[in-house]
């Protein structure tokens, strides 16, 4: 076996048992990061080898020290900062910047010996679900190179599926880890709101955002999980360990089924697959329950009113005047204006419009608060549902991968996170699990399952996770 | 429906300028997505789900001070243009 093509699990045992150097390690994921990039454009930039830290990897790993992590190659995604390097948020207005500080999840891993092996493509802003909005061109798809990897991870999926690291980081504001993670048949966890710190992850809509593992299997989900997860000082919407009701993770598991929105715009084959899916996981021994969650028809729209009017928000401190792209007009308003209109793609444009206008004078009740009174009862019929049901299942996107430009119309983009928009609006962790292939044109697409369970219960996640893992 | 005037103050108002070749595209593509979130006008919520938010002081004690310069040189690198440790912008009151 290549070393790139391990998992953390394996290649961790490898270090140990002397099979492998850091070094090597290092070396197998950076000669295929170099190898396949013009062709994938997973990275935005692939870093030189920072021998300090490889031999320091190599020293603990050496020394027994129990860091499953220690000397592991990670890609990172773009607006995620590691101090002294370029964070971009592949934008040409932070195309330059270069982060002052680690966010809090770089010095966590930094801490358990981890590597970074570059920083990966997204969706400018971390807005998009294809990668297409990135200011620097597009990522491909491993599976199929004429397709999109998702988005907006689609940079960090794309480098754990063709092997180009062995995990990575991404962040998920509406499906930005889940959808690329489905659509490249690998494992994306977004963890409860308030579990991983955002200090130091550009912002997009920070009522939704949270950091979340891109692995190859769940296993490797969970460890990066554990090395990033904690309340944090510097983030004050961390929450404690055990703020929310403990849950057990049984043995056989209650799957609850939302029926009643699996029917239109779902392809027919993704519904078999996950039916087929279900089918062996009752064989198993788990059981399916039906729940009931009529707000989810509309939780895309409420995500489409708080998300962009949250973007406007963030997005409004980047004026060319401290840092980023800096033009100068004529006069100081010439100077934002000019800056923000060359600085910003144009779906960044368009959300930070559409945000402006949800909450403008006169319409914020009509939109603002609707959406959010809409996601009140939301979470409120997803707490019921989790009265008879420890996980609620669902296909992650409603399609497999598609075909580059085919959703030039921004609303049938924004339909690809119909399912997964849910778990921000709730807070609630979510996963998405290979499920399958189908096919489209002759090529074997990866699909995913989607779990969502309820506040701090992601060990429920990784058992369900597991479940469907053993079953295949 | 969303007009081209209306897209235009939008604009405005958020800082950034919409070209005139995009204006048309831009403002159909606008309306398309505000009749989809729309659906939310027609939406019958219960009075208990309108809740303020739940505020608490999230701001720590004034205390350890960084010693001074830790992250001055970083953070004036960024700059745009810089005079010393100084920012440097356009004069905005005028003498005449």
């Amino acid at each position: 076996m290549k070393a790139n093509e391990m998992t953390i699990v394996e290649a961790s045992r490898a270090l140990r048992a002397r099979e492998l150097t850091v070094r090597e390690l290092w070396d197998a994921c950076a000669a295929a990061a170099h190898a396949r990039n013009p062709e994938l454009h997973a990275f935005l930039e692939i870093f030189d080898a920072d021998a300090a830290a490889i031999a320091a990897a190599q020293k603990r790993v050496d020394a027994g020290d129990s860091s499953l992590l220690c000397g592991i190659p990670l890609a990172i995604k773009d607006n995620i900062l590691i101090e002294g390097k370029i964070a971009s948020a592949a934008s040409k207005m932070l195309e330059n910047y270069r982060a002052t500080y680690d966010a809090t999840v770089i010095t966590k891993l930094k801490a358990a010996g981890a590597l970074f092996l570059g920083r990966t493509n997204m969706d400018e802003f971390a807005m998009g679900s294809s990668t297409e909005h990135s200011a620097f061109g597009a990522t491909k798809n491993p599976h199929d190179t004429t397709r999109v990897p998702g988005g907006s991870s689609g940079g960090s999926a794309a480098a754990v599926a063709a092997h180009l690291a062995i995990a990575a980081l991404g962040s998920d504001t509406g499906g930005s880890v889940r959808q690329p993670a489905a659509h490249t048949g690998i494992v994306g966890l977004k963890p409860t709101y308030g579990a991983v710190s955002r200090s130091g992850l550009i912002a997009m809509g920070s009522s939704l955002d949270q950091v979340g593992p891109l692995a190859k299997t769940i296993a490797d989900a969970r460890i990066l999980y554990d090395a990033i997860r904690g309340e944090d000082t510097l983030d004050s919407t961390t929450i404690p360990d055990g703020l929310y009701k403990a849950r057990e993770v049984p043995k056989r598991l209650r799957i609850g089924v939302p029926r009643r929105l699996l029917g239109e715009g779902l392809d027919k084959d993704m519904l078999a697959t996950f039916n087929a899916t279900l089918k062996t996981l009752t064989q198993a021994g788990h059981t399916l329950v039906d729940v009931e969650l009529p707000m989810s028809a509309h939780a895309l729209a409420a995500y489409y009113v708080i998300m962009p009017a949250e973007v406007s928000t963030n997005l409004a401190r980047l004026d060319g005047i401290r840092y980023g792209l800096a033009k100068r007009g004529e006069t100081l308003l010439d100077d934002y204006i000019d800056s923000r209109t060359s600085g910003f793609g144009t779906e960044t444009r368009r959300r930070i419009l559409l945000g402006t206008f949800v909450l403008s004078s006169g319409y914020i009740d009509a939109y603002y608060r609707k959406a959010d009174a809409a996601r009140a009862v939301l979470r409120r019929e997803y707490d019921a549902a989790f009265e008879t049901a420890e996980v609620i299942a669902f296909p992650t996107t409603p399609s497999p991968a598609f075909r580059f430009g085919e959703k030039s119309d921004p609303l049938s983009m924004y339909l690809e996170d119909v399912f997964t928009v849910t778990a921000n609006l709730t807070g609630m962790p979510a996963i998405s699990i290979p499920m399958g292939f189908v096919e489209r044109d002759g090529k074997q697409l990866p699909v995913g399952i989607h779990f969502t369970a309820p506040h701090q219960a992601e060990d429920v996640l990784f058992a369900s996770g597991e479940a469907v893992e053993n079953s295949r | 429906m969303a007009t081209v005037e209306e897209v235009k103050k939008l604009a405005a108002l958020a800082r950034i300028r919409v070209e005139d070749s995009e204006l048309e595209k831009f403002t159909s593509e606008f309306d398309a997505i505000l009749a989809y979130i729309g659906q939310l006008e027609s939406l019958q919520l219960p009075a208990s789900s309108f809740q303020l938010p739940a505020l608490r002081n999230v701001m720590r004690e004034d205390g350890e001070p960084r010693a001074p310069d830790t992250y001055t040189e970083k953070l004036v690198n960024q700059f745009p243009a810089r005079e010393g440790n100084a920012l440097v912008v356009k004069q905005i009151i005028t003498h005449d």
